[in-house]
């Protein structure tokens, strides 16, 4: 490596991190208009065109305002948390790959910071990082609120995890490849959407509590935790916080873009040919945010009970199912043939469409007649 | 024992209904003893066509008009015979005040906003017809809660409400309004000097 590949290394890095806290700018904005639109409202208006540089006002705001530390706080690790929230949020982002490549002053430079070859393996240890920020805030807040509120945020982070991972690991399984690209290049044909649509579904439902947002923001129950984790949190901190949980947002459309949606692919015309995956991916990416801030403005807050009985008692179950499932159609064709496989399938799918919905129904006429008989 | 046979409230079971989709809700009162359906409940095959009926909903509303309205840009009048602003002291049409100083609205006031001093009307020069007249008015809006009882109250009609609602000072002294202000008709929406179009 000579001077210039260091330059465009930095250059790169530089890139990936405007552009992601550029993306949160819009992102939030998005959302307030998105929200405000399903609500027969205008949303912010007043800060530039629309209200675009209502974020950069906020975030402004926040910047000037005072930081108060509590005096009940623990210091070192009060002050922290708000890094640790970031950090691992715009570290996750170093392996999707948002674009082909471009060649700059005779060197191909990749829109992909580091194309690691356990890139799915990055995104869940990044992933489980965030947690410690939780964690710290809740404990060092040296406040009640905070604790219950970073506990739930835990134990629900931890759980839904697991059910992330096992969509992840059908993922894996059906591309071949742990390296971000490599599922995006499996991926030419069919996006994996479809063929792994059980997966893609537990991916967005954990990875909306991953990014503790409604419906599962128990963390930030303003009615019972006043505002969770980062209640004792003012000004810049605060402001740290937030930011993290939207790069976070970002990030896991991210990543269910690129696992399955096909990240960067798309039809686009022979001229600037580097800049159409880039749009491509930006466009899968918004529509992955609008449905987030759907879900949003549709679904109340679940009870936290519920919530970690549906982690625990549905989506692992499910997504182990699916694990196996994935597992046995592509194993199974190599042992026993095609035709035996079709034939297992069709009685497969008669069973299960039985005890889906013939079951229900004859116990539900039960139920009726019961109901009649009283 | 009494809980196996709990009638279900009308409402619940009609929902359910409206929801579609067989219903296993319940199916397990034979076993007898108090029931907690609650998480039976969220269960039921109708649950995803519930949910996606609220989605549906929500997204309905994109296409509805916007409700909001730009007020300093767009100034959207209210109804011309609202009463939902500041007070206005009405003249007779000679000129006349209509107030007779009876202090009724001031006695009818539950935030003891208005303070009347009445006094004898002069017969060469009267203010107001008949024997009295109001000779100091004010009302104090950091006290008003535009409630109406004082117009309720007034027996000749002197006290009116308007639908001005432009009212912002910087000190407590400007909030009270004198009856000269009173007696002005209030300017039109947007044109109050220190907004941006006045």
């Amino acid at each position: 490596m000579d001077w210039l590949d260091w330059v465009l290394l930095v250059a790169r890095v530089v890139v990936v991190f405007v552009g992601l806290l550029l993306m949160v700018v819009v992102v939030i904005w998005v959302e307030r208009k998105v929200i405000a639109d399903m609500q027969t409202r205008t949303g912010p208006m007043r800060a530039g065109p629309h209200g675009v540089l209502q974020t950069i006002a906020d975030g402004l705001k926040l910047f000037f305002k005072e930081g108060i530390t509590p005096t009940l706080v623990d210091r070192p690790v009060y002050l922290i948390a708000p890094f640790v929230a970031i950090l691992p949020a715009f570290l996750a982002f170093a392996v999707i790959p948002f674009g082909t490549s471009v060649t700059l002053f005779g060197r191909r430079v990749s829109f992909q910071l580091a194309d690691l070859n356990i890139g799915i393996l990055w995104v869940l240890a990044m992933a489980s990082l965030s947690v410690y920020a939780i964690v710290f805030a809740g404990w060092s807040s040296g406040s009640n609120y905070p604790l219950l509120g970073s506990i739930r945020s835990t134990a629900q982070m931890i759980s839904y995890e697991v059910g992330m991972g096992l969509a992840l690991v059908a993922v894996i399984m059906y591309s071949g490849s742990l390296s971000m690209s490599g599922i995006v290049e499996s991926q030419a044909r069919v996006w994996n959407a479809i063929p792994q649509f059980p997966a893609f579904v537990i991916y967005l439902i954990a990875g909306l509590a991953e990014t503790n947002r409604p419906p599962f923001d128990l963390a930030e129950a303003e009615s019972e935790l006043v505002a969770g984790f980062h209640t004792e949190y003012s000004g810049m901190r605060f402001a740290m916080f937030y930011l993290g949980e939207y790069v976070n947002m970002v990030t896991v459309a991210a990543i269910a873009t690129t696992l399955f949606l096909g990240g960067w692919r798309g039809p686009h015309p022979s001229f600037l040919i580097w800049l159409w995956p880039v749009l491509w991916f930006l466009l899968k990416v918004f529509v992955i945010v609008y449905v987030y801030v759907w879900v949003r403005a549709t679904l109340p807050r679940v009870r936290y009970d519920r919530l970690m009985a549906f982690g625990w008692k549905f989506l692992i179950p499910v997504g182990l199912l699916w694990v196996l499932a994935t597992g046995a159609v592509i194993v199974l064709p190599d042992v026993y043939g095609r035709r035996a496989i079709m034939i297992g399938g069709a009685v497969a799918a008669a069973v299960l469409l039985v005890v889906t919905l013939v079951w229900p129904l004859l116990t539900s006429n039960d139920r009726r007649a019961r109901e009649v008989a009283s | 024992m009494s809980d196996e046979e709990r009638p279900e409230p009308d409402g619940l079971a009609a929902d359910e209904q409206d929801i579609g989709g067989p219903d296993v809700v319940g199916d397990e009162q034979d076993m007898g003893g108090p029931q907690v359906v609650g998480d039976e409940q969220r269960r039921h095959p109708g649950a995803i066509a519930a949910m996606a009926k609220g989605f549906a909903t929500v997204f309905k509303q994109v296409f509805r008009e916007d409700v909001t309205e730009q007020y300093p840009h767009e100034i959207v009048q209210p109804p011309p015979r609202s009463h939902i602003g500041r007070h206005l002291l009405n003249k007779h049409e000679n000129g006349l005040e209509k107030c007779i100083g009876c202090e009724l609205c001031a006695y009818a006031c539950p935030a003891d906003a208005i303070w009347v001093e009445g006094a004898d009307n002069e017969p060469e020069h009267p203010v107001s017809p008949g024997e009295r007249y109001a000779k100091n008015y004010q009302i104090n809006y950091l006290r008003c809660i535009m409630c109406g009882l004082c117009v309720e109250a007034c027996p000749t009609r002197a006290l009116t409400l308007t639908s001005y609602y432009e009212m912002s000072w910087t000190t407590r002294e400007d909030a009270i309004y004198t009856k000269e202000q009173l007696l002005e008709p209030p300017l039109p929406l947007g044109t109050t000097p220190g907004t941006e179009e006045g």
